[in-house]
């Protein structure tokens, strides 16, 4: 150990990556940081604003913290509710695959489907099949009595949302899971039919524990990617009727883009981008501590 | 507890429509007896398991009926034959505590919890895992995971056999010594059927009162170690049973000799030549050859093999080679020549890789 050669030469060839980096993230990141901390009077003139953005921002009396308090409270919503069904929907659709035959590929390919479906082209299925003029689900609602319409109405907005995502993502977790179930060693069920358990003692006892390390994941990349919806939600609803489905990044682009305030909408992308760390993060060390504390 | 009857047991895998079925298990017949200990032994997809699985109920046989006392189980769930299985790697519920592993197969079958506690801890008692009931199973090691699966199979008094599958696969061989001689106690102290597949001769040889070896599906001999080492009824059992191996020269037969290229065995008893075509080889263990300066039948020292506890020495007799046991008084080298003596009654001829017996002169 003591005879090898000390040298920092190796730092040069980090260099490129680094400057790559600079590039494509810390530099448009430092930008938003720069506007959140400036405000303009136009004419490309900026000067110090300090931390006002962000007090106006997490202050829920002011109008752009009302805004934001709503629409973070109505994505937190929709990311427990989807997540809520998507979870044990997925289980219980993975549990139901078959384990050997011509059958395990179709089924598999059949579920996969909605996942190698492009986010807009959802949105598109999902809001004519909305529709109460056309569409196979609105008209069939309305045509039996059900009032459903997704325009006007925020219950019936919030259920195609909810549905739309529940189509597009239970996939992903009944396939994680499936890998989860597959590596469970036969031995396992052996061992449970002669112990006498029940189906449902042998998913409570065996499967489910198993398959915690693979939902962990499951939970990480649907709570993440449901926070930070925008593409589908955009296309079925627009964040309407009215507010009813304006999540935070609907919002954040009406902000930016739509009303050009860039001060706000810099604190706003930062404070976003912060919940969302620091959720998943929580998520993340509760769970494997979880882990470890029950190996103890 | 019963004794296991297999009535002309099989199982053959169907093949292709029209071909021969291909047997992963020949037929067998064989009874194993309430109280004794079993063990199955043989290479790997010799079909151990198969049979093991047959009478645990995971695979049913194709063919013959598989009996516990009278009663015929052929066709009966796992669950409903009342067997515990320790299979090769531990199996235990991970967010279960020990004691709740241990409990799992008798709250599964209704009993009151008085009764569960009370056997839970008998059992504990057996297999020393008093003292980490109250813990997480999942946190122990891999040899007091595998004591948990016995223990399940265990805590059902009316257990008819208990079924083990390789069970020290994944044990440290210091710890293997230890619970190998802790499965032993558990057998003599519940005096149950106990059936025990392994690759590993000296497991089986330790563990069992019986040993079946079998290869290729078949059952080549089922015996005492003492058998198996002294009476080898098929050439891959001297084979396969004692380390190293039994050594194997072609032989012919002529009145009570074996006649091996130059040299000739004194068989001490009358074999009847065996038909034309058939192989006849002759057998005997390097434990009972001693090679000596002089005497015998002449041999030359090709090389040494230091054990330690014991010398071998490699020869060439003629064109072969056989392994002898060098005595510690006797100095030998490699190029020397020496003398090989077996004592007859070690002697075993085999034709076509059965094992036949002489008649005394």
């Amino acid at each position: 150990m003591m005879d090898k050669p000390w040298s920092n030469r190796a730092w040069f060839f980090v260099i490129p990556v680094l400057v790559v980096v600079l590039f494509s993230s810390l530099l448009p990141m430092m930008t938003v940081v720069n506007y959140s901390v400036q405000d303009t009077m136009g004419q490309n003139h900026f000067f110090w604003n300090g931390a006002a953005w962000f007090q106006n921002l997490l202050d829920p009396t002011t109008d752009i913290g009302g805004r934001f308090a709503s629409a973070l409270v109505r994505n937190l919503i929709f990311s427990f509710v989807v997540l809520m069904i998507e979870l044990p929907l997925g289980i219980a659709v993975a549990i139901c695959i078959p384990r050997h035959g011509w059958k395990v590929g179709a089924t598999l390919v059949l579920i996969a489907l909605p996942l190698l479906i492009p986010w807009t082209v959802v949105g598109t299925i999902w809001e004519i099949f909305a529709r109460q003029d056309i569409g196979l689900l609105g008209a069939a609602l309305n045509g039996i009595g059900v009032h459903y319409n997704d325009t006007q109405d925020p219950t019936s907005a919030w259920a195609t949302i909810v549905m739309m995502d529940v189509w597009h993502w239970t996939g992903m977790i009944a396939l994680l899971s499936y890998a989860g179930l597959k590596a469970i060693p036969d031995a396992f069920y052996q061992a449970a039919r002669i112990d006498g358990a029940s189906r449902w003692s042998v998913f409570r006892n065996i499967e489910l524990p198993k398959l915690q390390k693979v939902l962990v994941i499951a939970v990480l990349l649907r709570f993440m990617e449901s926070f930070m919806i925008y593409t589908e939600p955009s296309v079925v609803t627009g964040g309407g009727p009215g507010e009813a489905t304006s999540f935070l990044s609907l919002d954040l682009v009406k902000i930016a883009l739509g009303q050009v305030d860039l001060g706000n909408a810099a604190a706003m992308s930062i404070v976003y981008y912060l919940i969302t760390l620091t959720i998943c993060w929580i998520f993340f060390t509760i769970m494997t501590q979880l882990d470890q504390r029950k190996g103890a | 507890m019963a004794n296991v009857t297999l009535d002309h047991v099989a199982h053959a895998y169907p093949g292709a429509p029209g071909a021969a079925p291909t047997y992963a298990l020949k037929p067998i017949d064989h009874m194993w007896r309430n109280g004794r200990a079993y063990a199955l032994l043989g290479p790997s997809g010799c079909g151990k398991t198969t049979l093991l699985n047959i009478i645990s109920g995971l695979v049913i046989p194709s063919e013959g009926r598989l009996l516990f006392d009278d009663r015929d189980v052929t066709r009966l769930s796992t669950e409903k034959r009342n067997i515990a299985q320790v299979f090769q790697f531990p199996v235990i519920y991970d967010t279960m505590t020990v004691a709740e592993n241990l409990a799992f197969p008798l709250k599964n079958r209704g009993m009151d919890r008085a009764s569960i506690e009370r056997r839970v801890g008998e059992i504990a008692d057996l297999l020393d895992l008093r003292p980490v009931l109250k813990r997480r199973a999942r946190g122990l090691t891999a040899d007091a995971k595998q004591k948990i699966s016995l223990g399940r199979g265990l805590v059902r008094a009316d257990v008819s056999a208990v079924l083990f599958d390789e069970p020290l696969t994944v044990i440290d061989p210091a710890l293997k010594w230890e619970l190998r001689s802790k499965l032993k106690a558990v057998h003599q102290a519940l005096d149950m059927l106990m059936i025990y597949v392994t690759h590993d001769q000296v497991e089986a040889l330790t563990f069992a009162d019986e040993v079946v070896v079998m290869k290729d599906g078949e059952v080549l001999q089922i015996g005492t170690p003492a058998d198996l080492f002294e009476r080898p009824a098929h050439s891959f059992v001297g084979y396969f049973i004692g380390s190293p191996g039994m050594n194997f020269l072609p032989a012919s037969l002529a009145g009570g000799r074996a006649v091996v290229g130059e040299a000739a065995f004194d068989l001490g008893a009358q074999y009847d030549a065996p038909a034309a075509g058939k192989r006849v080889e002759l057998g005997f263990r390097p434990d009972y050859a001693t090679l000596l300066p002089a005497g015998g039948l002449p041999v030359r020292v090709l090389r040494i093999e230091d054990l330690g506890r014991r010398r071998l020495a490699r020869l060439g007799m003629g064109a072969h080679e056989v392994v002898a046991t060098l005595p510690p008084d006797v100095d030998l080298a490699p190029g020397d020549a020496g003398g090989l003596h077996v004592p007859r009654e070690h002697l075993h001829v085999f034709v076509d890789d059965l094992r036949i017996e002489g008649r005394s002169a």
